[in-house]
């Protein structure tokens, strides 16, 4: 077993190599253009006008109720069917990018990521304590200006913990990107399976590539929690029972 | 349009499948969730160990490569097992169904037991002294004190992951199991007409998932029924 491990790190090294940038890539850019998306979204989303707030509200209750597999195959097959069904479309310059899965995964999981990270950003705006806002206001500042020094700093504090969750889900998400042929990591290591017939050696390889992204991450995030909160003062307990370590 | 060029009843057989997978892992989902819980918060820092990696593995790797490496891997496993037994070569397949049930028993129990283990915590160190003070054995605490406001605490948590649970099942479609996915997907290739079908397969889980919203919901309500509010 051992040996075969040795064999599948050895022979494919450079398929998990490029299955890995792949994966960094898609969740870079779902996260960052999702993360951007998300932004106006959950404005819209705790705006006291009804008509302001559907769009935003269906939108993140099917992203968030439907399998992101779903979407992703409906926005691949099923919108790539429609367009494909466009007359002279397959001779236009720009078919060589509407036929690549890239866009239609790139898509999905940027629509996904901001459905998901609208709604938890809706919940850290609506916790900003309403004498914040009210001193914003007294002190004659704009709605833009209280949502630029007021609202988002705050609800970047408060919603930290969870986003970085959702990065995480989202870097677990980009697996799903072997379905409709891509070659990321978990794609690599179902093609080197298929090659190979080791399905341990080149999925635990695998595994612990992700574990490792994961893990770097939860460490780089909570560096970053603790700048958010570098202003509150900390009110250590100085006995009591020692906190449960909260994976 | 209606009936799916004839494939309407194909799609109501995918979601009964649907739902089997749901009911059944969610058994499986809560006794593996209450065991990792009570290692993690057990006295024993074995049982503590195996506990946390057990979170901390699950945690850091996709469902989908947990269920490939199950279904792929599971059978080799059972079946290097078998003919250890046996001694002679035997070909044994694990359902892809069974297989999918412990992939995701496996990861949203990883996740049911930090539910648990917070539920857990929340019970009023008072009443664990006061039941041993009774001289009740801690099995005993467990049925009579913990476990019924276990349910209270940790409802909220699993109305979370029994959505995430029903999401999760279409990833079992890429194992060939016939849920709604897969249902969807043999549509979609034999009638030319992937909008229509993952349309169908979208609108069925978007109403799984509120009917499974509404349903905890209401448990809340009523599990907290006897609590003050305040």
């Amino acid at each position: 077993m051992f040996e075969d491990l040795l064999y599948v790190l050895g022979k494919y090294d450079t398929w998990l190599w490029r299955g890995f940038l792949l994966t960094i890539e898609l969740l870079v850019i779902s996260v960052t253009l999702g993360t951007l998306l998300a932004i106006p979204l959950a404005v819209a989303r705790v705006s006291k006008k009804v008509w302001i707030q559907a769009l935003p509200f269906a939108f993140i209750y099917v992203f968030r109720g439907t399998p992101l597999i779903g979407q992703l195959f409906m926005m691949y097959y099923g919108v790539g069917q429609l367009i494909a069904n466009i007359d002279g479309i397959q001779d236009h310059w720009t078919w060589t990018y509407l036929r690549d899965p890239y866009w239609y995964c790139l898509l999905t999981f940027v629509l996904n990521t901001a459905a998901y990270v609208a709604e938890i950003m809706r919940g850290g705006i609506q916790n900003v304590p309403n004498g914040e806002l009210e001193a914003a206001r007294a002190c004659g500042m704009s709605p833009s200006t209280t949502y630029r020094r007021i609202i988002f700093p705050r609800m970047w504090q408060m919603i930290w913990p969870a986003y970085t969750n959702d990065v995480i889900f989202t870097l677990k998400a980009t697996s799903l990107a072997s379905t409709v042929t891509m070659m990321e990591l978990t794609g690599a290591a179902r093609k080197i399976v298929a090659r190979t017939a080791l399905p341990y050696e080149a999925f635990i390889s695998a595994g612990v590539i992700y574990l490792i992204i994961v893990y770097t991450l939860t460490f780089g995030f909570k560096g970053i929690e603790r700048y958010l909160r570098r202003s509150e003062k900390r009110k250590e307990p100085k006995s009591g029972k020692p906190k449960a370590a909260s994976a | 349009m209606l009936d799916l060029y004839g494939r309407g009843w194909q799609m109501l057989e995918g979601g009964l499948v649907t739902v089997q997978l749901c009911l059944t892992v969610l058994p499986f989902m809560i006794v593996i969730g209450l065991l990792g819980a009570s290692a993690k918060l057990s006295r024993y820092r074995t049982l503590r160990v195996i506990g946390e990696s057990y979170t901390v593995l699950i945690r850091g790797i996709p469902e989908l490569l947990v269920i490939l490496l199950i279904y792929f891997g599971g059978t080799i496993a059972v079946q290097s097992l078998a003919e250890l037994i046996s001694g002679e070569e035997t070909r044994v397949d694990i359902p892809a169904f069974w297989s999918g049930v412990a992939a995701l028993a496996l990861v949203q129990g990883a996740f049911a037991s930090e539910v648990f283990r917070a539920a857990m915590q929340s019970i009023p160190i008072g009443q664990i002294e006061a039941a041993t003070a009774c001289g009740m054995t801690p099995m005993q605490i467990f049925m009579r004190i913990k476990l019924p406001q276990l349910w209270r605490f940790a409802l909220p948590g699993l109305n979370n992951l029994f959505q995430v649970l029903i999401k999760d099942t279409a990833l079992i479609s890429v194992v060939g199991v016939e849920e709604i996915m897969r249902k969807a997907a043999i549509g979609a290739g034999t009638e030319k007409a992937p909008f229509t079908f993952y349309l169908v397969a979208m609108l069925m889980f978007l109403s799984f998932t509120t009917v499974s919203l509404l349903v905890f919901n209401y448990l809340e309500k009523r599990a907290a029924r006897g609590v003050a509010r305040a």
